[in-house]
C-alpha cells in the first residue's frame, strides 16, 4: 500500500469541521495531512481522482453481529469486515452476543486479534454488560474497556432488570464507556413474531407493541437522570420513543440513539406473506412510525444509522415465519438504500446523513480520530459516488449470509473507496 | 343428474386461484361459487361418484402438523369420495424439530408425487411459505390463529342451508376470538357475502385493532344477543386460565357461556353453531349443544362436500381437462 495517497477534486463533506466544499484530501503515513482546498498531487505515491464523488469520514457502523466465536456458519470476523467495506464503512462495532458471549477479557482481546488479521475495516468490540447476557452480574467492565471494549450492551435482549441497569449505568462514569441498550420489555413480546397492529390480526401472528419498547426507552432515559450517565438507545423504532428521546435531550440529558435503515424505509406491511426477511427484532413498525423515525433522524434526535447486521443462514430462514431467526444483513446495503429512499428524495440532507454515518456514532463510542478528517485524524475516509445507478443483488454480496429483503432493489449511490489507516479499497471489488 | 355434474366442471373451469390459503384472496362471487359447487357434490350419489371418478389418480397429502381429528378425517373423506390418492404425511413435530426446514419437507413431497397438499399447521402462514417452495397446489386446514377457509365455507353452507340465505343476516362469534383462525375466517367471509358480525367476548380475547377485520365489537354477549340470527360459539380452552389471559373460568361462563337461561333472549329462529370439538358445560351447556337450534352435526356432515368442493375446484381449474 501506498504511504501516501491524494483524494483528489471531491466534494469534501465533514461536519466534525462543518466542511462542504470542493477540495483535495491527503492522507500521509496512516494520518490526515491535508483537507479542503487543493494540494499538490506531485508529493503523493498515489492519486485517486474523485470529481463528481463525496469525501466523507470513514463511515462507522457501530451495530454489527459479526457471529464470530460460535455462529461462524452465518458471518465470520474475516467475511464481515470484507461486507463492510464494500458497503462503504471503514469500522464497525460488534455486538457481545456470540457463543460464547463477549464477557471477558480474552473473548475482546480474541475479537480484536481476528479484526487486526482480517485487515479491512477496523473492528471495534463491544462487551457484555452482564456476564453471560444473563442480566444478573454485571461484566468486569473496566477491565473489558482496558482490553478494548468500546461500549457495553447485552444487545440481542434488553437488561431487563431495571436495579443491574442503574448498576451498569453508574459503575459506567468510572468506565467511561457507553451503555447502549436494547429496548423491550420482555413480558410484553413473548412469543411475538411481527408488529402489534391491524396486520398482526389478520395474519393471526402475536404482536410486539410499541409500549413494549417506549416503556423500556423511557426507563433508561429515568435512570440516565437518575444516574447522570450517557445511555445509547439500540435500534429504535417507534414515534412515541422519538418523541421520548426528543424530551429527553430538550432537558440536556446524556441521551443518544441509533436507527436502522429498514425501520427507515420498511413498515410492516411487508410482511403480508409471511416472508421471513422481514421478521427482525424490533420488528417493522407502522407507516408512522417510519416517518417519526426518519423526521427525528433529519432533526437529530436520533444520532446515529446502524445497520444491526444480522447474518443468517438459508436454514434459519427457510420456516415458519414463527420458527424463523430475527434480523437481516445491513452493511452492503445501508448507504446505497439510506441514500436512495431518503437523501436523493431530500427528506435527509447530505450533512445529517454523513454526521449519522461518521461524527455520530464515532463520538458516542469514543473513538478517537475517527468520524473526522481534521489533520491528524485516522485516514479513514469513505468516497460515495451520488450518481451511480445499480441494482442490489444479494448474490454479490460479501456476507456470508443472504437474508436482505432489499435484494433486487434499483438504488442510486454507492461507495466507491474506502480507505481505512490510508489503506486504499475499491468497494466494488473486494 | 348429468347435469349436475357438468355444472360442477363448468364452475372448477371458471375458477382463478391456484391454492386455497384463505379466505382473505376470496371475492363474494369464489364463496359463493364454492358453496354452489358444495351442494351439488352434497347431491351426488355414490353411483355418480363412481362413475365420473372427479380425481382418480390424483395424488392428494394430508400434511397434518398438528393435532386434527376432524378436519383431518373430513378431508380424508372428501379425498377418497372423489376417488384421489389420498396420502397421510402427518407429523408429530415441526420440520425444524426434525432438523428440516419447512422448504426441505415441501421439497420431499414433491419428490414422492404429491399434486395437492392439505396442509394444518400451529404457525400462521406456514401454507404461504409452503407455497414457495412447492410446485404442487396447497389447501390450507387451517394455520395458527390465521385461516381456516374449509371451516367457514361449511358454517356458511350451513347457515345457508338454514336460512335460505346469508345477506342481511347478523352473525354473532363469541368467546376467544385471538387465537381463532375459525373466527377470522368467519368474519372475512360472512363479511364478504353482505352479512354482518359482531365478535364477543372479554377484552383480553379480543385481539388487538380488532375492528379492522370489519366485524363489530362487543363485551356484553346479553346485550347482542337478541339481534343474532346466528349464534357461533366458539372452544373455549381451559389453557386461557392458567396462562392469565382471564381470571377464572368460573366469570367466563357467567358472562359468555350459552346455556338455557341465556337463550331465552335470543329470536326463537336463531340457530347456534360451534365448529367443535365442543366443551360442554363450558362455553356451551349440553342442552344447548343437543337442543333443535343447534346445527353442529350439520357442520360436521357439510364439510364432506365443502372439501371435496374446494379439492376437486382447485385442482380441475389448474389441470384443465385431465383429472
Amino acid at each position: 500500500m501506498s504511504e501516501s495517497v491524494l483524494f483528489q477534486g471531491g466534494r469534501i463533506i465533514d461536519p466534525s469541521q462543518g466542511i462542504d466544499a470542493a477540495g483535495d484530501l491527503g492522507i500521509r503515513d496512516g494520518r490526515v495531512e491535508h483537507c479542503g482546498g487543493s494540494a499538490d498531487a506531485s508529493k503523493y505515491d498515489t492519486v485517486v481522482p474523485v470529481s463528481g464523488c463525496w469525501v466523507a469520514p470513514g463511515f462507522v457502523d457501530m451495530h454489527v453481529h459479526f457471529r464470530e466465536p460460535g455462529q461462524e456458519q452465518k458471518e465470520t470476523i474475516a467475511t464481515g469486515v470484507r461486507a463492510a467495506v464494500a458497503g462503504g464503512y471503514s469500522s464497525v462495532a460488534c455486538m457481545a452476543n456470540t457463543i460464547p458471549v463477549i464477557d471477558q477479557e480474552s473473548l475482546v482481546r480474541f475479537v480484536l486479534e481476528r479484526g487486526r488479521a482480517a485487515g479491512y475495516a477496523n473492528v471495534f468490540p463491544i462487551g457484555a454488560i452482564t456476564v453471560g447476557l444473563q442480566g444478573k452480574q454485571l461484566t468486569e467492565m473496566d477491565l473489558l474497556a482496558k482490553a478494548g471494549a468500546v461500549a457495553f450492551s447485552d444487545d440481542g435482549i434488553p437488561v431487563w432488570d431495571d436495579n443491574i441497569m442503574r448498576l451498569a449505568l453508574d459503575y459506567s462514569k468510572m468506565v467511561g464507556k457507553v451503555i447502549i441498550d436494547h429496548c423491550e420489555a420482555p413480558e410484553l413480546t413473548k412469543g411475538s413474531v411481527m408488529n402489534e397492529s391491524p396486520m398482526s390480526t389478520r395474519l393471526g401472528l402475536k404482536g410486539w407493541p410499541t409500549s413494549a419498547e417506549d416503556i423500556m426507552v423511557y426507563r433508561n432515559i429515568a435512570l440516565c437522570e437518575t444516574t447522570g450517565a450517557p445511555v445509547h438507545i439500540a435500534h429504535l423504532s417507534t414515534a412515541e420513543s422519538v418523541r421520548l428521546v426528543r424530551d429527553a435531550k430538550e432537558r440536556g440529558l446524556p441521551v443518544t440513539a441509533e436507527v436502522t435503515p429498514h425501520h427507515l424505509l420498511l413498515d410492516d406491511s411487508e410482511l403480508w406473506n409471511y416472508d421471513s426477511n422481514y421478521r427482525m427484532n424490533p420488528p417493522l413498525r407502522s407507516k408512522e412510525d417510519v416517518e417519526a423515525c426518519i423526521a427525528g433522524l433529519a432533526d437529530g434526535t436520533i444520532d446515529a444509522i446502524a445497520s444491526d447486521h444480522a447474518p443468517h443462514t438459508l436454514e434459519d430462514k427457510e420456516n415458519e415465519l414463527g420458527c424463523c431467526a430475527n434480523g437481516i444483513i445491513g452493511l452492503e446495503t445501508s448507504v446505497p438504500v439510506v441514500f436512495t429512499d431518503l437523501v436523493a428524495k431530500g427528506k435527509l440532507s447530505a450533512e445529517r446523513f454523513v454526521d449519522a454515518s461518521t461524527v455520530k456514532p464515532a463520538r458516542i463510542l469514543g473513538l478517537e480520530g475517527r468520524g473526522t478528517l481534521e489533520v491528524g485524524a485516522h485516514g479513514d475516509v469513505t468516497v460515495l459516488d451520488p450518481g451511480v445507478e445499480w441494482k442490489i443483488d444479494a448474490e454479490q454480496m460479501h456476507s456470508l449470509s443472504h437474508n436482505c429483503p432489499f435484494n433486487g432493489m434499483s438504488v442510486t449511490g454507492r461507495a466507491r473507496h474506502v480507505a481505512v489507516s490510508g489503506n486504499v479499497y475499491d468497494c466494488t471489488s473486494i | 343428474m348429468s347435469d349436475r355434474w357438468e355444472r360442477i366442471q363448468e364452475r372448477a373451469g371458471g375458477w382463478k386461484h391456484r391454492n386455497l390459503l384463505g379466505i382473505q384472496e376470496l371475492t363474494a362471487d369464489d364463496i359463493s361459487l364454492l358453496l354452489d359447487q358444495a351442494a351439488d357434490f352434497r347431491d351426488m350419489t355414490d353411483e355418480d361418484l363412481a362413475t365420473h371418478k372427479p380425481m382418480s389418480s390424483v395424488t392428494v397429502f394430508n400434511f397434518f402438523v398438528e393435532n386434527s381429528t376432524r378436519t383431518k378425517t373430513s378431508f380424508s373423506l372428501a379425498a377418497r369420495r372423489l376417488g384421489a390418492n389420498l396420502i397421510d404425511f402427518s407429523s408429530a413435530g415441526s420440520s425444524l424439530s426434525k432438523g428440516e426446514t419447512l422448504a426441505d419437507t415441501a421439497r420431499v413431497m414433491e419428490a414422492y408425487g404429491a399434486q395437492l397438499v392439505v396442509i394444518r399447521h400451529r404457525e400462521s402462514g406456514a401454507p404461504h411459505v409452503l407455497s414457495r417452495f412447492l410446485n404442487a397446489q396447497i389447501l390450507n386446514a387451517g394455520d395458527g390463529w390465521h385461516e381456516h377457509p374449509t371451516q367457514a365455507l361449511l358454517d356458511l353452507l350451513t347457515i345457508r342451508d338454514a336460512k335460505g340465505s346469508l345477506k342481511g343476516l347478523r352473525v354473532g362469534i363469541i368467546g376467544d376470538i385471538v387465537h381463532s383462525r375459525v373466527a377470522r375466517s368467519n368474519i372475512d367471509a360472512l363479511t364478504k357475502v353482505g352479512a354482518s358480525v359482531v365478535i364477543c367476548g372479554p377484552p383480553t380475547l379480543i385481539p388487538p385493532y380488532a375492528e379492522s377485520l370489519g366485524a363489530e365489537i362487543s363485551y356484553d354477549f346479553d346485550a347482542v344477543l337478541p339481534s343474532l340470527d346466528v349464534i357461533m360459539m366458539l372452544r373455549m380452552q381451559k389453557e386461557r386460565q392458567e396462562s392469565g389471559l382471564i381470571p377464572s373460568i368460573r366469570e367466563y361462563r357467567k358472562r359468555f357461556a350459552l346455556d338455557a337461561v341465556r337463550i331465552q333472549r335470543a329470536k326463537d329462529d336463531a340457530i347456534v353453531l360451534h365448529p367443535g370439538p365442543v366443551n360442554r358445560g363450558l362455553e356451551i351447556s349440553g342442552a344447548i349443544a343437543d337442543s333443535d337450534r343447534s346445527v353442529a352435526l350439520r357442520q360436521v356432515t357439510n364439510g364432506i362436500p365443502v372439501r371435496m368442493a374446494a379439492l376437486y375446484t382447485i385442482f380441475k381449474s389448474q389441470s384443465g381437462g385431465e383429472g
